[in-house]
């Protein structure tokens, strides 16, 4: 229930103001806070440490294009395998999510109301990468496991 | 009318010159706008069109890498990728390592391998052969024969 108190100072005249009551405790289990905000800072930070190692190896495997035709090939059939294959799927799908959730903390930094709708943002995220993620993986499957 | 004067201890530390932190927080935010639009143009041509990564071998690398568009393309995804990925993992250790050595060392560890790999890569773009003497035909893409 709101609290009244008399508005303090010379204008008696202005409105009281009114105080929220606080607000009920939240159960949200032992996580901290534990909704949208948490959850997109977590799985940034996570994405972004995978995609960091991965680039450290990919620069390299890359660079064997310099030693010869046959290093880099015998490294880059590797990327070929079944096991590979859906490790790169769940690489895409981190970059694919650490790409979408950046562009919503820019929003959240410059957007005037993005703060406000920074949740929906959230879910809005998850509905893009779904979609990427639906659009990414058959085609991707096919290559590795097709004919 | 008192004025309180305001909470400043004689020992608070002035500002001067540029805030390296704050560029820091922007190059985030304004290579990650650029990252979305190159690594998202990377994995596309690698990974969806065509045959994805099925088709990847030294010939189709070299094809790419002797087109300065790729080029260009390349050694801006190897800069930006690899700061942004270094910088955020020196947020990581800003956070999680308390040790003062410790921090130091994986400050030093961070800067040091990303240096070698930026250098190692762009060399890597612009030293390289896409038809090295004495290869197997096989290996090498088809435009080496008509040189």
């Amino acid at each position: 229930m709101p609290a009244k108190v008399a508005g303090a100072g010379a204008s008696s005249s202005s409105a009281p103001l009114t105080v929220p009551a606080p607000r009920p405790p939240v159960i949200a289990g032992t996580l901290y806070r534990g909704h949208e905000g948490m959850w997109s800072w977590v799985l940034h930070r996570i994405t972004g440490v995978a995609i960091y190692f991965f680039l450290l190896v990919h620069i390299l495997d890359t660079a064997l294009v310099r030693v010869s035709p046959e290093a880099y090939n015998v490294v880059i059939e590797s990327y070929k395998t079944p096991i590979m294959g859906l490790g790169e799927l769940a690489l895409v799908g981190a970059i694919g999510f650490h790409a979408l959730n950046g562009l919503r903390i820019i929003l959240v930094d410059f957007w005037s109301v993005g703060t406000r709708h920074q949740r929906a943002l959230f879910w809005g995220v998850l509905g893009l990468w779904a979609v990427l993620m639906i659009g990414f993986a058959p085609r991707h499957l096919i290559h590795v496991f097709g004919g | 009318m008192t004025t309180i004067d305001a909470p400043r201890s004689s020992a608070a530390r002035t500002r001067s010159g540029m805030n390296l932190e704050k560029w820091g927080w922007m190059y985030m935010r304004a290579s990650g706008v650029v990252l979305v639009v190159l690594i998202f143009g990377h994995l596309f041509v690698n990974l969806v069109a065509g045959d994805g990564v099925s088709q990847i071998d030294f010939a189709f690398v070299a094809g790419k890498l002797s087109d300065p568009f790729w080029q260009v393309w390349d050694t801006l995804l190897l800069w930006l990728a690899l700061i942004h990925g270094a910088n955020g993992m020196r947020t990581l250790v800003n956070d999680y390592v308390t040790k003062p050595k410790v921090r130091s060392a994986l400050h030093f560890a961070l800067a040091s391998s990303t240096a070698v790999l930026l250098i190692l890569g762009t060399l890597v773009i612009y030293t390289f052969d896409p038809c090295p003497a004495g290869a197997d035909p096989e290996l090498i893409a088809s435009f080496c024969s008509t040189l």
